[in-house]
């Protein structure tokens, strides 16, 4: 038997019921964002929706689509890319929260 | 192109082939992440300089139609999920039955995005020479789709967004501006996104995928799943800035 003959293809599948479960929390995460929303909590409602809405993606990219269960390496190109997106967004609010303009004003210059 | 799963000589096993695949989507899908994370960032920072008029902007945004869009999006994403779940079990009929599932979400997606667009035309909320956030406000007559208890708040919010920013109008306009384009971009992904699937319906018509040979169906699955993750963030990015009152 050559090696291209064998039948089994060991691919993790994912069951029906975990599809189930994850689609159900995500309702109820969507619902909660929702609900938070209305709830006055000032600088932190952006906090917490941006934290239920990465919980929500963190789902669907490891269940949705089987980052769980994917090899080492193709689990390293997801984590080098949101670490990459983080320093997009670490380092340009760093900058514009630490700036000066030359008229002395900090930024929101106006 | 290679239709039934046959090993390329470079590879050892088909599980190495179709994990190579994987990662290569993968690949693409982080140029995707850093596409969409810099239109957000700049989202971020002018809405943090302008918070009065991106707030204004966002309640005048449907609530209502946004979770909906949520919710659709989410479900069509468990049908596709299905669809490689059938395709990886070999069962043909389930798979046609959810992709075109996922396209009909798709598609019930596009419709709402059409009414919510549509209304944006109707009160003069398309940046360009007739935007005018208080159009609603000057002439309620036209914007009669509008309940009177959500103009009256509308209206409430309009004073005080005018006291905060002498310029309301441009600044909002900016808000409109990202919302058009950030959901038009995402839109635009939802467009390729159901032309895929198109294609994936007309193989898996023929048969195509099989346990053995489904890389197409998980691919697209992947692409598909990444778009309902941009939407993830838009909601709460664009819908939910300044709901509570």
């Amino acid at each position: 038997m050559t090696e291209h003959e064998h039948p089994e293809h060991e691919e993790h599948i994912v069951s029906p019921g975990l599809y189930l479960t994850i689609i159900l929390t995500l309702m109820v995460l969507t619902a909660a964002t929702v609900l938070a929303a209305y709830v006055a909590l000032g600088q932190f409602n952006i906090v917490v929706a941006l934290t239920i809405a990465t919980v929500k993606a963190t789902l669907v990219v490891l269940f949705f689509m089987h980052a769980k269960y994917q090899p080492k390496r193709t689990q390293l190109v997801i984590i080098a890319g949101i670490f990459w997106l983080g320093l997009l967004l670490f380092m340009t609010m760093a900058d514009y929260v630490s700036r000066i303009d030359y008229r002395g004003i900090r930024f929101p210059f106006s | 192109m290679h239709r039934t799963g046959e090993l390329y000589g470079q590879f050892k096993t088909l599980e190495q082939q179709k994990d190579t695949a994987t990662l290569g989507m993968w690949i693409f899908l982080v140029t995707e992440v850093m596409f969409f994370g810099g239109i957000m960032l700049a989202y971020t920072l002018n809405r943090h300089v302008y918070f009065a008029a991106f707030s204004m902007g966002s309640n005048t945004l449907s609530l209502k139609l946004g979770a909906f869009n949520t919710i659709v999006l989410l479900a069509s994403s468990f049908t596709m999920a299905m669809a490689v779940w059938s395709s990886q079990t070999g069962k043909k009929n389930l798979i046609t039955m959810f992709l075109a599932l996922t396209l009909l979400l798709g598609f019930v997606f596009f419709g709402v995005k059409y009414v919510e667009y549509t209304q944006k035309f109707h009160h003069h909320l398309v940046p360009g020479k007739s935007f005018d956030i208080f159009y609603c406000s000057k002439n309620p007559a036209k914007c009669q789709d509008i309940s009177e208890a959500d103009m009256k708040v509308e209206n409430e919010e309009l004073e005080k967004a005018s006291a905060a920013d002498p310029d309301l109008n441009a600044h909002a306009q900016l808000y409109y501006s990202a919302y058009f384009g950030m959901t038009g971009l995402h839109a635009l992904h939802m467009v390729i996104g159901a032309g895929l699937l198109l294609w994936l319906l007309k193989n898996s018509l023929a048969g195509a995928y099989t346990p053995r040979w489904n890389t197409p169906v998980d691919m697209v699955g992947l692409y598909w799943h990444f778009v309902d993750i941009v939407w993830i963030y838009l909601f709460p990015l664009l819908y939910l800035i300044d709901r509570h009152k």
